[in-house]
């Protein structure tokens, strides 16, 4: 990969990010840091699936979140399908009386003045059957390409959430290819330096991880060492909420292991349709019982917090 | 406008609302607001309902200030009742003796209590009409954000009401928080985001060209008609004509607040395409509006509906935008359909091994290897089909379902098929059944065109019916997640409208077999019976002409029992029919009242040397002329011969009188009626018809 693509000051795809993050954090918002743990969405990240219920009133959070999908690997060939790719995400809770115009704006600030397009908030209800979750929103379309999801969280683990998130998920790839007007995900302008200045793009950082992530996620991950791993995550999982006083926030990271392990069995293909669905069920019992036992340490208060910090 | 009466504005202001419900959101909320007015005793003229995405309103013409006063009337003893009682009822009403009225009624003369009920002001009554409908609100999904309790279909911000040309106090209740009434509308979200002013709007006219103005088209009709005449005026410079149906297009007018249509080009290279691949991607995905040329080749041409007021600049870069979604798009259909054609459609057949059918009907594949059985079996009974194609396309008819297109375009399942099929040198018969078995998907869904096609139809169908049945999926109630009903309808369908006759049991008999079942369930039969009496009620034949055509008797060639319900129905609208009908009616009502006096039945016979007026000599003889046994195919012929008893019928009731003294001669006379009825039930069971 040769950078032969160098965009407006400001569109470069880590610009994009900075400033989504300086938009944000102006709203109000607590910046974190991607999750440390591999996971299919930014919505497993703790700072939604746990904070959506509880323990404060008021939450908001905004993160880039690495998001990995091994069944959507394409070697590196497909100029839109990648098995590692970058979600923003951002929680707020309760979600504003103007959440459409905050989102608006934020588009705005990465250089997408909807004033300048035709935007459309088309109908897309969401669910996510291995937390549990649903929510009422739409996918937002710029000129006719999804640039986001939007989403009002209604459950998560099963449980109502009050009050209401709003949640908003942006493809950071696909947003930043729309910005910059090209064709090909490898061809974005990473850092706005000039190529014969050191400078790089996406497929210069992603590209070789693409293709050799795309041969273990199909090829060769060993299944049965996955499938114990799936196990002890789950025991572990079961072992920490069972505690006298459960550990809600070391068992959850039990889930997320437990469920980006079932995401790559299911690249190998040695899940069939029927135990697909089981195995779904297997992780949305660890996440629930992960949300409630998050709720229950919440009735105590916040000490357990306090103490980490 | 008048003393009495004053319009009344109510609109609300959310986020917006998903296009499918737009229309239905509207009617809801005139007819929940008329209901309201007439609970209350509130009269009115027309009602105006509004919608777009993110408007919803009715405008009332001439709704009555107030409710019409009205007198409540309570009954109390008689006038002659001890004093006891009189005080009971004049402490229970709080009123005096000389309050009371004496009135004379059927039952003899009673007091009564008269209070005069003042009606209420409408406007102390609308804020409570109002919050209760919101509330109650019967979208099909809805949703709390926030910090509250309340739900709407998307986040709600105003409700504005306009009562007489101002504003009326009042608030929703949002569980957690109050929102008050308003007046202020809002404009297009970018165009015109200010807010209007709507006191004073003087009509419903008025009000829509007030948020025209702002850029809203606030009636669906009106942007529906925009795109379509819009899309129709393009199509014609573009030589070519419109081929996105009304669906589509009132979807596209959900998800605008003001139509703006642009015209965007297929590249060259993705016309290559089959037509059905181009038609998902630009409708069903991009919900863009399709053109063809007159001869109804698929137009290189698209129509995209903008939600934004012309502008040059702008347009360019939406329309760019829009084709460069389009072209990633059918970049990758251009990638699976050639992916996908390199192995003949033979090939996918064991991965559909991989893919649960149901939970106890085993795998996709274990389908297709009983659809090549059934296919085969039904195609025995068409005329003219190949029953070695039908076979074929049976066992190769899911196999696409693995394949990359129909993986991106779901909704091209079938239609996938009959293409791969092709492109390997299957027969065209083959192929060309693969594509329609799914069909007819809907009412208004074509049949399969082909022979094959119909018989892998009815086999798919059936074997779908005979499995869900048979481990225990059945609808129930208005649950039907397998689509059975639909099935049925369309097993229904295909069996009368292609005229073909076959055995219903024994073809469901064959499918059980093939699933591994000993019988048929139970329940299968009566319920694929119910549908057919519905589908036939539908067609305009009234329900008592079905259940007589089709008495009790077993359910088995749909297409024959649709013909005799049919037959009947003709006949009986028929003079003679008609007449006969009535000499029915005084037969069988003579015999049920002597048969019950006697407490016995009439043998149908009869003794012609007791006969005493040549009506009973003439009757006989019809009865005697008619076919010794009537044929279950032709109808039209038994009722022919049925229709030749009318006069002699006629004149038997005319001429005889049944209940003679002599007894003898009465019970001939009886018996013979008993012939007459024993042969009317024979062709139909007339005793099912009412009046």
């Amino acid at each position: 990969m040769a950078k032969t693509h160098l965009t407006t000051e400001g569109l470069d795809f880590q610009s994009i990010l900075l400033n989504l993050q300086r938009y944000w954090a102006s709203k109000g918002a607590v910046i974190l840091q991607p999750y440390d743990m591999e996971v299919g969405a930014g919505t497993f990240h703790p700072a939604t699936t746990l904070r959506a219920l509880g323990p404060d009133h008021h939450w908001r959070a905004a993160y880039v979140q690495p998001s990995r999908r091994p069944t959507d690997g394409r070697f590196g060939e497909n100029p839109n399908r990648l098995q590692h790719y970058y979600q923003f995400q951002t929680i707020f809770k309760p979600s504003p009386p103007n959440s459409q115009e905050l989102y608006l704006g934020s588009l705005k600030a990465i250089g997408l003045d909807p004033a300048a397009h035709d935007m459309r908030f088309v109908e897309d209800d969401w669910e996510s059957p291995t937390l549990g979750a649903w929510g009422l929103g739409w996918e937002v379309w710029c000129d006719g390409m999804e640039v986001s999801q939007f989403t009002y969280f209604q459950q998560v683990g099963g449980i109502e959430c009050a009050p209401v998130p709003l949640e908003l998920t942006y493809g950071l790839e696909r947003l930043a290819m729309f910005i910059q007007g090209i064709d090909n995900v490898y061809d974005l302008d990473w850092d706005g330096v000039p190529a014969d200045q050191g400078g790089k793009c996406y497929g210069d950082i992603f590209h070789r991880a693409e293709v050799e992530f795309s041969g273990w996620n199909f090829y060769h991950a060993e299944t049965d060492m996955l499938l114990t791993h799936f196990r002890d995550a789950e025991a572990e999982c079961g072992r920490l909420l069972a505690l006298e006083t459960p550990l809600a926030l070391p068992a959850y990271d039990q889930c997320m292991k437990a469920s980006h392990l079932f995401n790559l069995l299911d690249a190998r293909g040695v899940i069939s349709v029927t135990e697909r669905a089981a195995y779904i069920g297997r992780v949305r019992t660890l996440a629930k019982g992960c949300c409630e036992a998050w709720i229950g340490a919440a009735d105590d208060g916040q000490q357990g917090e306090a103490a980490d910090v | 406008m008048s003393d009495q009466s004053a319009d009344l504005l109510i609109e609300i202001i959310c986020e917006e609302i998903p296009a499918r419900m737009q229309a239905r959101a509207a009617s809801d909320l005139a007819r929940l607001f008329a209901d309201a007015f007439a609970a209350a005793n509130l009269a009115h003229d027309r009602i105006h309902s509004f919608v777009a995405p993110r408007h919803l309103a009715v405008y009332v013409d001439g709704l009555a200030v107030r409710q019409q006063d009205s007198i409540a009337e309570k009954r109390g003893p008689r006038v002659d009742a001890p004093e006891q009682a009189i005080n009971g009822f004049l402490k229970s009403t709080g009123l005096t003796r000389d309050q009371l009225v004496t009135e004379e009624t059927p039952k003899g003369t009673f007091l009564f209590a008269r209070t005069e009920m003042k009606g209420t002001a409408t406007a102390a009554l609308l804020p409570v009409m109002i919050s209760d409908i919101l509330t109650n609100f019967p979208w099909p999904k809805s949703q709390r954000w926030g910090a509250t309790s309340f739900r709407w279909v998307r986040p709600l911000h105003r409700v504005n009401v306009v009562f007489g040309g101002s504003g009326l106090e009042g608030a929703l209740d949002l569980g957690g928080a109050n929102l008050p009434f308003t007046t202020a509308s809002t404009g297009h979200y970018f165009e015109a985001p200010a807010d209007l002013d709507l006191t004073g709007v003087g009509s419903a006219d008025d009000y829509a060209a007030l948020l025209r103005g702002a850029h809203v088209i606030v009636d669906q009709s009106v942007r529906v008609d925009m795109i379509r005449k819009g899309a129709k005026d393009l199509a014609a410079r573009l030589g070519c004509e419109t081929k996105t149906g009304e669906t589509t297009i009132a979807e596209t007018a959900g998800l605008v607040e003001h139509p703006h249509l642009l015209v965007g080009t297929i590249e060259d290279r993705f016309m290559l395409l089959p037509a059905e691949v181009l038609q998902s991607s630009i409708e069903t995905h991009q919900k863009y509006i399709t053109l063809q040329g007159h001869d109804g080749s698929f137009s290189p041409h698209f129509v995209v509906v903008s939600n934004r007021l012309a502008d040059d600049a702008r347009d360019a870069v939406i329309l760019a935008g829009n084709q460069r979604v389009l072209r990633a798009r059918l970049a990758d259909a251009e990638f699976f359909w050639m992916e996908d054609k390199r192995e003949p459609l033979e090939a996918y057949l064991p991965r559909l091994a991989d893919i649960a059918f149901y939970e106890g009907l085993g795998t996709v594949h274990d389908k297709a290897q009983r659809l090549e059985k059934l296919a085969a079996d039904i195609a025995a009974s068409i005329p003219g089909a190949d029953a070695a194609c039908a076979a074929r396309a049976g066992l190769l008819a899911k196999a696409d379902l693995v394949t990359g297109v129909v993986g991106e375009f779901p909704e091209l399942q079938g239609i996938m098929g009959g293409f791969y099929a092709a492109a390997a040198d299957e027969d065209t018969a083959t192929a060309v059944a693969i594509t329609a078995h799914y069909r007819p998907q809907g009412p208004d869904d074509n049949l399969p065109d082909s022979a094959e096609g119909l018989a892998v139809a009815l086999a798919d169908k059936i074997d779908t019916l005979v499995g869900f049945f048979g481990v225990g999926a059945r609808p129930t109630g208005s649950k039907d997640p397998f689509a059975l009903r639909r099935a049925a309808l369309g097993v229904i369908r295909i069996l009368i409208e292609a005229n073909i006759s076959l055995s219903l049991h024994d073809t469901l008999r064959k499918a059980a077999g093939y699933h591994g079942f000993a019988a048929i369930d139970d329940e299968l039969l009566p319920f694929i019976r119910e549908r057919f009496r519905v589908s036939l009620r539908d067609t305009g034949i009234a329900h008592d002409v079905v259940a007589a055509a089709l008495g009790d008797s077993e359910l088995d060639n749909i297409c024959l029992l649709a013909d005799r319900a049919a037959a009947l129905g003709t006949f009986l609208g028929s003079e003679n029919g008609a007449g006969l009908m009535t000499g029915w009616r005084r037969a069988a009502s003579i015999l049920k009242s002597e048969e019950s006096k006697d407490k016995q039945a009439f043998a149908p016979k009869t003794d012609p040397s007791l006969f005493v007026n040549t009506a009973e000599t003439d009757l006989h003889s019809a009865l005697e002329a008619l076919p010794v046994a009537f044929s279950d195919i032709d109808l039209d012929a038994a009722l022919t011969s049925l229709g030749g008893m009318r006069t002699p019928i006629d004149r038997f009731f005319e001429e005889v009188v049944v209940n003679d003294d002599n007894p003898k001669v009465r019970d001939n006379r009886l018996g013979l009626l008993a012939m007459v009825r024993e042969r009317m039930l024979g062709v139909a069971d007339f005793s099912k018809l009412e009046g």
